[in-house]
């Protein structure tokens, strides 16, 4: 035991280094918030280890760390991206970007045609050579070198690159190498882009296109953080902060644009612009409805199932229970492929068995009013089963002498429902209910793998479909669709995050009023 | 409790034999669907529920083998299931071993221990578990992202990252274990400090083999949950070798491709032993379930 509480002691210590480790490493990489924050992380544990009025938190802080992490980190992310531009057409972060510029190159002269040859020895480790032809009859080749890794950058050294001889490659480096095709030259692309070669006279060259090579001078220097010079006509080149993009004397913007924050310009987009406003609004009013009629719906059939299941005269209703509950068992990932399968157009089942009734083939995918009815179908069929198990369980607690008491007064069975079960199951159901709710509110798996959102409407700028939810439509802003715009999908969720932190109040309310009649 | 039976009392019956026989049937055929096509040759729709002719080649593709037909073309897999189902498996372990760790030692404390911060912690952890991920994906992507450039491990395209993602669940877990261990009662440990134990030690010795069935459901519950999470997973994960099941198994059912029976085999294939799982700890699974979420 005492070898367990060292060991445990020494965890403690391999974590402090650790952490003091990726601190040095954020540091170096100047992200010197983070590294404040990992360096406090570590002082926390070493206070956590000595102090023994926190003894407790030793046993609480793993868990709480990684509900930290996984939980209050991303919403904090969340909702400070949308106060930036961070999409794909502003990807990286200010330095990245300046230093893409600085890199960029030009070329003075003509291209020259560029033979990548292949030594023939030592075919695990090949060694190459270049032959350069220009159109002018001017001929380059160089010695055996090794190719650079793909990862290595270009350095502005002057010096680098593997230096050029004047004339054509003599005759035995011709015979002892093997010329290499167009397909060859594709798989080596990433090596060769990053290859440098140096003339006699020291100017570089680098491959720019596949068979052609030329001379490449920086196009931008920097003159400070916040300019740079063109180059090619002297001219100054300033970063817009408040875009997020550098801009040229003419005004004009250079990709790639950077990350900068834009205060509100992603909420104002959603509700002052017309163009966002519409459809938004849309997908919000088919949410709520959605999550509003889904849970209605699972909730009434579960509870007649639970209701029909608790009646002593039905005969086999362990077997209809299991039978029943067989829908919730089935993961999710497997059902509702297998219902897009089933309601396919042309060739699912379904509109097999419709045609051959009554002539129809509905198209479940292309009109918006079918597609809504089945994603509530598919999803009751999902949902129905939680809710009976849950109604029975709380059917098991109404005390039987109610209903017989209703029976001598002659009361029928929809009398009961209303007079007795409702009302008594009503409020440990509330909380449930409201986490339903938030659950399908969010019900990004459904649509994602159902429907997609389609059908799509045709009358909007941003893509958005009949069916899609608030939560699918971010995803498909920030992930689907050509123009990745992180930023207007994490001030989406921030409104849902808004919207949610209302439900989980009022389900907490609830949950505490839940708790208290019980007691 | 003995009843009369009036007759109109069992026409109800009757009637609701009917209803549930009929519904059962409804609800179930897709699932009976589903096996009927994995055994018909061809990934076409149409044919009869019970195949005329029965054909095991979308179960050989599923399981990654080549199938040869009378003409002699080899239909090579087209996706290799059983790489994601052990990614799948890969996932739903590490992530379900590193959930159990955290939320047995947090629940720990916030059961038997009195500190300051309790009740605010607790209050703060039911709270944020009703936040669903899906809302952060933006956030978890761009984390990751940025981890990978100092973490390559720890990046995107990752096992390692996605299992942690999942770890994020732990609240609702402290929930569940917190209410077992607080139906346990502390007499035994006390006695155990009074032989002179650690807290550790009575923590580590007493209460925990006394907590073993809460412990297998925790597992089972975060082991389950990291098999069939999809959208956390979409996001992560690229690369085709990489995807877990729930990503792949989307694969399939591209308009332009539509490997219809190939799912069907694949989705038997994967789900069965999930189901099998369900069925089994669905008493348990719905306890979880009434203090945490829903399925989503």
């Amino acid at each position: 035991m005492r070898a367990v509480t060292w060991g445990l002691h020494g965890l403690n210590l391999a974590a402090v280094l650790g952490l003091l480790f990726i601190s040095q490493q954020l540091l170096r990489a100047h992200e010197s918030l983070w590294a404040m924050a990992v360096l406090g992380a570590a002082g926390l544990l070493v206070l956590l280890q000595f102090s023994r009025r926190l003894q407790a938190w030793r046993y609480v802080m793993p868990g709480l760390l990684a509900v930290i992490m996984f939980i209050v980190l991303p919403m904090g992310f969340t909702l400070g991206i949308g106060f930036t531009n961070y999409s794909s057409a502003h990807l990286l972060s200010f330095e990245r970007a300046t230093g893409i510029l600085l890199q960029r190159t030009e070329s003075e002269g003509l291209g020259m045609d560029l033979a990548l040859l292949r030594d023939r020895a030592n075919p695990a480790q090949p060694r190459y050579r270049v032959q350069l032809m220009g159109d002018d009859g001017q001929a380059w080749h160089s010695d055996l070198f090794d190719l650079p890794k793909a990862a290595d950058t270009i350095t502005p050294d002057p010096k680098a690159g593997v230096p050029l001889l004047a004339g054509e490659l003599p005759a035995e480096g011709l015979a002892t190498t093997q010329r290499l095709d167009g397909r060859a030259l594709v798989e080596l692309l990433p090596q060769l882009q990053v290859l440098v070669m140096r003339t006699p006279e020291g100017r570089q060259w680098r491959l720019s296109s596949l068979h052609r090579i030329s001379d490449q001078s920086p196009r931008y220097v920097a003159v400070d953080d916040d300019h740079l010079t063109d180059l090619r006509d002297g001219r100054l080149v300033t970063a817009d902060h408040a875009a997020g993009v550098w801009r040229n004397a003419s005004g004009r913007a250079l990709e790639p644009g950077f990350r900068t924050g834009v205060g509100l310009a992603n909420y104002v987009r959603i509700f002052g612009d017309r163009q966002f406003l519409e459809p938004f609004g849309r997908v919000f009013a088919w949410t709520v409805s959605f999550a509003t009629l889904n849970t209605l719906l699972t909730f009434a059939l579960g509870l007649f199932f639970a209701v029909a299941l608790s009646w002593p005269a039905l005969k086999g209703r362990s077997a209809y229970r299991i039978a029943l509950f067989l829908p919730y068992a089935v993961p999710a990932f497997i059902s509702i492929p297998v219902f897009r399968g089933l309601f396919n157009e042309n060739l699912g089942e379904i509109n097999l068995v419709l045609d051959l009734l009554f002539g129809v083939r509905p198209g479940w995918f292309s009109d918006a009013t079918l597609a809504r009815a089945m994603v509530l179908t598919v999803n009751t069929w999902l949902g129905y089963p939680y809710m009976m198990i849950l109604a029975m369980g709380l059917l098991k607690a109404i005390p039987e002498d109610l209903y017989e008491a209703s029976a001598l007064a002659g009361a029928g069975p929809l009398t009961n429902l209303f007079r007795i079960t409702l009302p008594l199951i009503a409020r440990p159901m509330a909380p449930l209910l409201v986490a339903s709710f938030a659950a399908n509110f969010n019900n990004l798996t459904l649509i994602a793998l159902l429907t997609e959102g389609a059908p799509d409407y045709l009358d909007t700028v941003v893509p958005v479909g009949a069916t899609d939810l608030l939560a699918s439509y971010t995803y498909r802003i920030a992930f689907n669709d050509g123009g990745q715009n992180y930023a207007l999908a994490c001030a989406i969720s921030s409104i849902v995050f808004v919207i949610v932190a209302l439900l989980a109040y009022v389900n907490l309310r609830f949950f505490a009023s839940a708790k208290s009649a019980r007691r | 409790m003995a009843m009369v039976m009036t007759s109109s009392q069992r026409w109800r019956v009757l009637a609701l034999h009917a209803f549930l026989i009929a519904f059962v049937v409804i609800s179930l055929l897709p699932l009976v669907m589903i096996v009927s096509i994995s055994l018909r040759p061809g990934n076409f729709a149409g044919g009869s529920l019970i195949p005329k002719e029965i054909s095991f080649e979308h179960w050989r593709l599923a399981l990654g083998l080549s199938v040869v037909d009378a003409q002699g073309n080899v239909t090579p897999p087209p996706f290799p299931v059983l790489q994601w189902i052990f990614n799948s498996l890969k996932v739903a372990i590490i992530s379900a071993a590193v959930c159990l760790a955290l939320s047995v030692t947090s629940a720990y404390a916030f059961a038997r221990l009195r500190f300051a911060g309790r009740e605010g912690t607790l209050t703060a952890m039911l709270l944020l578990q009703m936040f669903p991920s899906v809302l952060a994906l933006v956030a978890i992507y761009a984390i990751f992202d940025r981890l990978g450039d100092w973490v390559p491990w720890l990046g995107l395209n990752s096992h390692w990252s996605l299992a942690l993602a999942y770890t994020g669940a732990v609240a609702q877990h402290i929930w569940l274990v917190k209410g077992y261990f607080e139906s346990i009662p502390p007499d035994l440990e006390e006695a155990a400090a009074v032989d002179g134990a650690s807290r550790w030690q009575s923590f580590v010795m007493v209460l925990l083999p006394l907590a073993k069935p809460v412990l297998a459901v925790v597992f089972v519950l975060a082991f389950l949950g990291a098999m069939i999470e999809y959208p956390v997973a979409s996001v992560l994960l690229h690369d085709e070798q990489q995807l877990t099941l729930a990503v792949g198994s989307r694969l399939f059912l591209f308009n332009q491709r539509y490997l219809w029976g190939d799912f069907a085999a694949t989705a038997l294939l994967a789900g069965l032993p999930l189901t099998l799982m369900f069925l089994l700890m669905q008493r348990w699974l719905v306890a979880g379930l009434t203090a945490g979420g829903v399925k989503e």
